[in-house]
């Protein structure tokens, strides 16, 4: 991101850091079959360097770098992205943000564990196909006098079994509703699922009859569709700007290969077909860059072209970074798709962010529906 | 003058939105457009109206905004030119005299220019009494355009200058030309070039119009005959042309970037066609097809990340964050959209892109625009070459080899003259 303010670069110097040293390439592959991907002083650590206390106001125990919690939390998603760090970074801070924004005091407490690292909280928004498109929820939260009772299945969800609380979003009646769940409430089971990703766990979570008191709603009953669309807009500022980190390490491993590795007496730079490949993936990734922090802007400080700025980023970054990030593999050649090799840690990120909180195809979809908006154009 | 006598911006904005409510024409969204629009009678008032509307701006003191007072400007900021850009949307504005009269031009003469020829000829552009072409390209060049052979030999006081130059929009109803020619054969070609002020209509200046295949006659291709141009019309020093080339061609990548343009906010920059993927859908009673709803996002998508892009690439340069060839980046970006743009449209109009009756709206334009589609790779230096500097330039790769290389220039091989 351009014109970072020296705390701001100090903020994201920091967890760069921290990753360089605790999470090299060679620990990622080493947490490769551990259950969690990361143990609880690494979150704890991170907790400290301010990962989860962002978007989450001061009187609440959080606070900003610059004034504006979701960019400066972009910039530590950049960085994971860069790193291919472990952790629920999106899902736990979308949480503590609707809790803080929408909780009631009751919850003050567990938002100081979340910001603490303490305890851990995640997202339940995607279901099975096929209701896993954006906008298609399906899980029921029915109103039973003082109880609301959730039936339906949620996956992917991210960290679901470090997870002390999941905030489900379903459906009652015509609207959307919001429950927190602890995850040991009778009712709730969770199954590991198999992912891309090295360093990330999903879980099923499945909703049989699982019954809470009332005051479990975070927000209205049947009311949601703005929460949740919120937190739709903040996730995929994050993710973009995970993916971004991910693009600009597989770019500056490649560019760099391209110097090293010699082919008929010539480095690899010094083909012209190379280097037209190069500069178009230059363009990409600039490009990704500047509509991911545009769209962070945008979201973050509420201004209302919020919405299209991050489904272009969305759309943009899903389908021409994951062009940049196999055309890396490509001039690799075949240790580019080797275990061995780093290049596919990042890949990895990168893919399945491209495919959580809608794909490329759904956002363009979302965009053409706010041009016909905007245009006021009757079919 | 120091900052604190200069014309508060929003008062600026506020007489600027006065006087453009009062004098201009409303007009609808203006596209900068290659297609074949107007006969030529057609195209001659509206390059009269255009001087008319820059003499009214000139009078209204809304002319050259960050253009010094000594030569006919405001001397003002970025800023008012920006607030102007603002409150011209949805009015007329002098189209045809932004680029490449004010820029790369006029800031050609702003840089190097004389004393002398920046007084004789920026008032008179400011006031529209002069626009100005780009004699840059030749015939036989491509992307070389130091290889210009275009010769200029000196014959006392005076430079005689045969050759041709191509790819000159509108030169048939232009006045002047900034214009590159070899003026030393036994160096290597970059340092055997000068750069001299041409007038179009002189004798021995023979121009002709070029048909592109879409049908539009703009661009022209112009053959010197001994034309004599005075010493004093030179600009720099003698076979010093690239050091002006170099500018010229920074000023040129700038385009309707530039703050020395007057371009309403908004006005669409695609090298052909202002009609959004929208428009064609609704014409082709398409709106609620997905696979057209995906391509109508994916033009959006593309137009909303390349503003991103060039706002980011804009700030990285003027902060130095980024070297000035990072523009290139820009380049390429434009011209595959703009191409891609073409093609989203050619796919939603389907058949209608192949055959096409006049009352059928936007659909109309997605054949022939499609056939055009490669414009924006190749006008303004290719895509190529603007890649060739992204990887050289900024990404530090290995120049390409070339075989001109402190090689005088009369032994650098070269095709059959035409």
């Amino acid at each position: 991101m351009q014109d970072l303010s020296a705390d701001q670069q100090f903020f994201r110097g920091t967890t760069s850091k921290f990753l360089d040293e605790q999470m090299p390439t060679g620990e990622l592959r080493r947490r490769r079959d551990t259950q969690a991907g990361f143990d609880e002083k690494y979150w704890h650590r991170g907790a400290d360097l301010g990962w989860t206390s962002l978007l989450v106001g001061e009187h609440l125990g959080g606070g900003t770098v610059s004034g504006d919690g979701l960019v400066d939390l972009s910039l530590v998603a950049y960085e994971f992205g860069r790193h291919a760090a472990p952790g629920p970074l999106v899902p736990d801070n979308i949480v503590a943000a609707t809790l803080a924004a929408a909780g009631t005091d009751a919850h003050a407490g567990l938002i100081g564990d979340l910001l603490s690292g303490g305890s851990i909280a995640s997202w339940a928004l995607s279901e099975p196909p096929p209701h896993d498109r954006l906008d298609d929820v399906t899980l029921d939260i029915g109103v039973d006098g003082g109880d609301v009772a959730l039936n339906g299945v949620k996956r992917p969800v991210e960290s679901a079994r470090q997870a002390d609380h999941l905030l489900v979003t379903g459906r009652t009646g015509t609207g959307l509703t919001q429950v927190l769940v602890p995850t040991d409430a009778a009712g709730v089971s969770v199954e590991p699922m198999r992912t891309v990703d090295l360093t990330r766990r999903f879980d099923r979570v499945i909703f049989d009859d699982v019954r809470l008191p009332a005051r479990t709603v975070i927000g209205e009953v049947g009311g949601a569709g703005g929460q949740v669309e919120r937190q739709l807009q903040m996730a995929l500022v994050l993710v973009n700007a995970e993916c971004v980190g991910a693009m600009q390490t597989g770019f500056d491993m490649t560019l760099e290969w391209m110097f090293d590795r010699y082919s008929f007496g010539r480095p690899l730079a010094s083909y012209q077909e190379l280097k037209h490949r190069l500069a178009d993936m230059k363009t990409w990734l600039e490009a990704s860059h500047a509509i991911s922090d545009a769209a962070a802007a945008a979201v973050g400080s509420g201004s209302p072209d919020g919405a299209e700025l991050v489904s272009a980023a969305k759309a943009f970054i899903g389908e021409y970074g994951t062009q940049l990030l196999q055309d890396c593999v490509q001039l690799h050649g075949g240790i580019g798709v080797t275990f061995d090799h780093d290049l596919h840690l990042f890949l990895r990120r990168h893919t399945v962010n491209r495919a959580l909180y809608g794909t490329p195809a759904e956002h363009r979809q979302r965009i053409a529906d706010l041009v016909e908006q905007q245009k006021g154009v009757v079919a | 003058m120091s900052t604190d006598e200069i014309e508060n911006v929003e008062a600026f904005r506020q007489r600027a939105r006065a006087w453009i409510h009062e004098n201009l024409r409303p007009v609808g969204p203006v596209a900068l457009s290659l297609r074949r629009e107007r006969s030529d009678e057609q195209e001659l008032v509206a390059v009269a109206r255009d001087r008319e509307v820059q003499r009214m701006l000139f009078d209204a003191g809304l002319a050259g905004i960050c253009i010094p007072p000594e030569y006919g400007g405001q001397g003002l900021t970025p800023d008012h030119q920006q607030a102007l850009n603002d409150e011209l949307a949805g009015y007329e504005f002098a189209m045809r005299l932004q680029v490449p009269t004010f820029t790369p031009c006029l800031a050609v003469l702003l840089e190097f220019g004389t004393e002398d020829q920046r007084r004789r000829h920026i008032p008179a552009i400011l006031k529209g009494e002069e626009i100005w072409m780009q004699l840059l390209s030749e015939p036989s060049g491509g992307s070389d355009v130091a290889g210009a052979l275009t010769s200029a030999v000196r014959d006392g006081d005076e430079w005689i200058l045969n050759g041709s130059k191509v790819w000159t929009t509108g030169a048939w109803w232009s006045d002047w030309g900034l214009c590159l020619a070899r003026t030393n054969w036994d160096v290597p070609k970059h340092r055997g070039l000068t750069v001299f002020l041409l007038p179009i209509h002189e004798p021995g200046v023979e121009v002709r119009r070029i048909e592109m295949l879409n049908g539009n006659k703009e661009f022209c291709q112009e053959f010197l005959s001994d034309v004599r141009v005075p010493d004093t019309d030179r600009v720099g020093d003698i076979d010093e042309g690239w050091t002006v080339g170099t500018g010229w061609m920074f000023h040129e990548r700038m385009l309707y970037n530039s703050p020395l343009v007057t371009v309403p906010t908004g006005t669409t920059r695609g090298s052909a066609s202002s009609s959004s993927a929208l428009d064609v859908a609704r014409d082709a009673g398409r709106l609620a097809d997905p696979t057209v709803r995906d391509l109508i996002g994916e033009a959006r998508m593309l137009d909303v990340v390349g503003e991103e892009l060039q706002r980011r690439i804009g700030d990285g340069i003027a902060t130095q964050t980024m070297s000035g060839e990072t523009s290139a980046i820009g380049r390429v970006f434009v011209g595959v959209v703009a191409a891609r743009r073409m093609t989203i449209q050619f796919e939603i109009a389907g058949a209608a892109g192949a055959a096409w009756s006049d009352d059928d709206g936007e659909l109309t334009h997605c054949g022939t625009d499609f056939l055009m589609r490669q414009t924006s790779c190749i006008g303004g230096g290719t895509i190529e070459m603007a890649r060739n500097v992204i990887s050289e330039r900024v990404l530090g790769m290995p120049r390409e080899r070339t075989l001109d290389r402190d090689v005088a220039f009369r032994d650098v091989p070269r095709a059959s003259s035409r």
